[in-house]
């Protein structure tokens, strides 16, 4: 029932996307690295990639003479900037791979591609990936960008890293061969329900991201004197806190819809809508924990350093839910299976 | 000195009030409550899993005490768990209340008065246009239709606009903590007028009546029922059948029910239902659930005296991979008119069952799940079973302290396949004539529930909008633009080529983020309306786009 050829073909796709990731994630580095530090001044008066690349690696005057074997006509953009570019186009085409292994996988099972840990793990990782895409391409657009485009593209890096991290986490421990799926997830709730999850996940993951980084550009932005390596280089600290915001306010119906969807799941499935699972608890404890980011926002006195820290603890609770309940803890949700 | 005791009491109660309701104290007692949840996902708990508790305390006894004692184990139940969201709940509607109140009050409100200093504002823009400044007004009034305006003319003769948009996101806001409320309320009632019950069922056309507490193999319910007023209705179950994967991975495990509920009682018609997981029945107001099967062996016995008797006890799955299955058959000795000497004659039958049977030895045990080559391993005990009026008897097992004690002994150890048969000293035969299969049903009745999801979507609707939606002002200041002939601007605008200043000042009230998307955009459609004096034709809301 299950067809092993589109299953190896999965597999293989999986593991490419992996290998095309942690290439994207060393160019978004080197862009990162080779980029400006602009010091504190207010990003919104910088003139859009005027400064870029200064601190690069030095580029050749267009008249210094013919490079051999080159057929770039054009005078080169700066390395920093033309490895932004790369990172990006290497992304695209890592989220492809990456799509198809999981849709491959479902087609290979005859099911929906989320069905244990490692199916749900790797579409995580999809899910924070594109919204990086999503967030790289609305703030290109328009004059309206709050930040520059390659200043904000060397953020990638940070968030294929921990993608990167969770991607191999679940191709090697917590990997499953395909195989069908157990009589209480077969609902055409696995379909609302888990990709709720997943959805909120990813994108939680994202937002997380931005408030630890916005935590480090606010520790270089209070000591001008001593700077971060990082710190430095990172956009502007409202710049991160607003990314971390937009992005939990954009999924916390969400997260919420996707909890209420796994109650009526329970109903139909377990025989009660609420049951006080660990699985269940740990996600409403999460969903407590994004209330009291979302009050500490309206709450003067916890605006900026504590509305990151607790938005960082919500991711915790969220990846503590999705590794430590499903493996160690035993309850409904552990048939997720390993 | 001069406050009397009455009055600071008063003050006292009231800055215990103000600070309860205020967001800090919200934001901590969120907090807390997430705080307080954790035990109850970590360690184990009484109500979820008896075992894991038991293990526990085995494990760590003096800490199991401990934790038992505030309550540990019992989280969701617990005194301080409750205080706390008691405590969150009162400080919710102690906060919902006058902020009802005053939503009611700003829906009434006009927008505020445009600032003297626009400059100031978070966004703010400004330009000239081409248009006079009744052109103006008339566009600006047009662009800002779905916006809450009001107009106002200075002395001077400049215009005032200011606007105000997105009142919902307070209503939304509102609606949603509401409904945590609801929520609240509708969940504690369910929980008084609840009942859950299970009943094994065999599956051979076997039923259940849901007509009394007594029929339940267990009962668990709410404060409010008392047993006497259940939902009626019946089901048996005819057909019960699970399938396997290779591996033993079940695939899909079916019961072929009937039930009859409300008037079907009185006139015996049947309807039937496909009972799957994922696929409860929903009858009488109850929901009848497939949760457990397992197996019966079935054993005859024939007593020397010649008589019969055939007994279908479910058996227990010791391991749910491979179905094998422990249980007791007990048997009464017919004929015996001598109570005492019938109660010193019974029979159980002990041991394990396997449906595909795999020995080592004479050693059972099950390969597979499925129902391919059953075969039972049993002792046969005689003696004393005391089944009459044990109520905490075990239907699984004999009690270990009669084998202990010599009141029952073990007259037989055999491995018997579906048709063989055991002959005692006494000339008693016991024979396992085949298998059944049993399923588990269980019976919810949760009269809230769907109130419950009422308030859940409230939940999402309510934080949807209140998250999506932004409370956000505008403000215009459209001046006559000076000719230096020293007309007045009245002249001036209605000469009406004379053009206008605009200014332009934008606020969001509530978070700043993802305002100045929408501000830029307005204003480029505001400023550009000179670039194509267009806006006296009707119905182009933006008749020049800047860039
Ligand atoms: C049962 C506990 C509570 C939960 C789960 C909860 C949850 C939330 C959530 C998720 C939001 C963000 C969505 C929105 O803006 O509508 C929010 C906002 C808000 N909550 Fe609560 N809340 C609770 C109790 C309270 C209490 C006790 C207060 C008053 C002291 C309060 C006042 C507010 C206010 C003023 C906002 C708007 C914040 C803003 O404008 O961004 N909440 N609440």
């Amino acid at each position: 029932m299950v067809n092993q050829t589109l299953s190896d073909l999965s597999d293989m796709a999986f593991a490419t996307s992996v290998v095309i990731y942690i290439l994207a994630m060393l160019l978004y580095f080197a862009e990162f690295a080779s980029g400006k530090a602009t010091g504190n001044a207010a990003e919104n008066a910088e003139p859009a990639r005027a400064t870029v690349g200064a601190g690069g690696v030095a580029t050749k005057e267009p008249g210094s003479g013919p490079v051999v074997g080159r057929l770039e006509p054009e005078p080169r953009k700066p390395w920093s900037e033309r490895f932004g570019g790369m990172a990006v186009a290497v992304t695209v085409l890592g989220v492809l791979v990456h799509a198809f292994s999981l849709v491959i996988r479902g087609v290979a099972v005859g099911r929906v591609p989320w069905g244990n840990m490692y199916e749900f793990g790797s579409a995580i990782c999809l899910v924070a990936v594109v919204a990086w895409l999503v967030v790289l391409y609305r703030q290109s657009r328009a004059v309206r960008k709050p930040t520059t485009a390659p200043k904000l593209r060397g953020l990638g890096g940070f968030v294929l890293l921990p993608a990167t991290l969770l991607l191999f986490l679940s191709g090697t421990a917590l990997y499953a061969t395909a195989s069908q799926l157990q009589p209480a997830l077969r609902s055409y709730w696995i379909w609302i329900h888990v990709s709720a999850a997943i959805v909120s996940t990813g994108v939680l993951m994202f937002a997380g991201v931005a408030s630890v980084l916005f935590l480090v550009r606010l520790r270089s932005e209070n000591n001008p004197t001593d700077p971060g390596r990082i710190g430095e280089r990172l956009p502007s600290s409202q710049v991160l806190d607003r990314f971390a915001y937009r992005a939990t306010v954009l999924i916390m119906p969400v997260w919420t819809f996707a909890i209420i969807a796994g109650a009526m799941w329970a109903e139909a499935a377990w025989g009660r809508f609420w049951g006080w699972d660990p699985k269940e608890t740990c996600s409403l404890i999460a969903w407590i924990v994004y209330a009291a980011y979302l009050h500490a926002r309206a709450t003067s006195g916890w605006r900026g350093t504590r509305a990151a820290w607790i938005n960082i603890f919500g991711l915790a609770v969220m990846i503590f839910n999705l590794f430590f309940i499903n493996i160690v803890i035993s309850g409904l949700h552990s048939y997720a299976g390993l | 000195m001069n406050t009397s005791a009455p009055r600071r009491v008063l003050a006292f109660l009231r800055n215990t009030w103000r600070g309860l309701t205020s967001m800090r104290t919200a934001l901590v007692l969120l907090f807390l409550l997430a705080l307080a949840a954790l035990p109850g996902a970590l360690l184990p708990q009484w109500s979820l899993n008896r075992q894991n508790v038991e293990t526990f305390y085995d494990n760590h006894p003096t800490w199991a005490k401990v934790l038992d004692s505030i309550g540990a184990f019992n989280v969701f139940s617990s005194v301080w768990f409750a205080a706390i969201y008691v405590l969150l709940f009162v400080s919710l509607i102690g906060c919902l209340v006058p902020r009802s109140a005053e939503y009611l009050r700003q829906l009434r409100a006009r927008p505020v008065r445009t600032p003297r200093n626009l400059e100031r504002m978070p966004h703010h823009a400004a330009g000239t246009v081409s248009l006079s400044p009744d052109e103006m007004s008339d566009f600006a009034r047009r662009r800002l239709r779905r916006w809450r305006v009001a107009e106002n003319t200075e002395q001077d003769g400049t215009r005032t606009f200011s606007a105000e948009r997105g009142y919902l996101r307070e209503a939304g806001n509102l609606v949603f903590h509401f409904a945590l409320v609801g929520l609240l309320i509708t969940v504690g009632g369910d929980q008084l007028m609840r009942y859950e019950g299970q009943v094994v069922v065999q599956a051979d056309g076997s039923g259940f009546c849901n007509s009394g507490t007594y029929n339940y193999d267990s009962f668990d319910a709410g404060l409010t029922v008392d047993g006497t007023n259940l939902s009626p209705f019946c089901v048996r179950l005819n057909d019960f059948d699970v399938r396997y994967l290779h591996s033993g991975q079940p695939e899909r495990f079916h019961a072929d029910i009937e039930y009859q509920s409300g008037e079907a009682l009185d006139n015996g018609n049947w309807k039937s239902h496909d009972l799957r997981v994922n696929n409860p029945l929903r009858t009488a107001g109850d929901r009848i659930y497939l949760t457990g099967n397992g197996y019966t062996p079935i054993f005859t016995v024939t007593f020397p005296d010649g008589t019969q008797r055939t007994k279908k006890t479910q058996w227990q799955p010791v391991d749910t991979t491979t179905m094998l299955s422990q249980g007791a058959t007990k048997f009464d000795r017919p004929g015996m008119s001598n109570e005492q000497r019938r109660h010193n004659n019974q029979l159980a039958i002990t041991g394990l069952f396997a449906p595909t049977a795999s020995l080592d030895g004479k050693v059972l045990s099950s390969r597979f799940p499925a129902l391919r080559d059953p075969m039972v391993a049993v002792d046969v005990l005689k003696g004393k079973l005391g089944l009459a009026g044990d109520t905490g008897q075990s239907i699984f097992s004999v009690d270990q302290s009669l084998i202990d004690s010599g009141e029952l002994n073990r007259v037989a150890r055999e491995n018997l396949a579906v048709g063989e048969t055991i002959r005692l000293d006494d000339g008693t035969t016991i024979r396992f004539d085949g298998v059944q299969r049993w399923a588990n049903l269980q019976i919810s009745h949760n009269p809230f529930q769907r109130y419950v999801l009422v308030f859940a979507i409230a939940v999402v609707i309510g934080l949807g909008a209140s998250l999506s939606i932004k409370r956000r002002r505008i403000w215009l200041r459209i001046k006559p633009l000076a000719d230096g002939s020293g007309h007045t601007d009245e002249n001036a605008s209605a000469a009406g080529g004379g053009g206008a200043s605009v200014e332009i000042g934008g606020l969001a009230r509530t978070d700043q983020a993802g305002y100045g998307e929408e501000f830029t955009k307005l204003t480029d459609e505001l400023l550009g309306s000179g670039a194509e004096p267009t806006a006296g034709s009707s119905g182009t809301d933006s008749p020049g786009r800047s860039s």
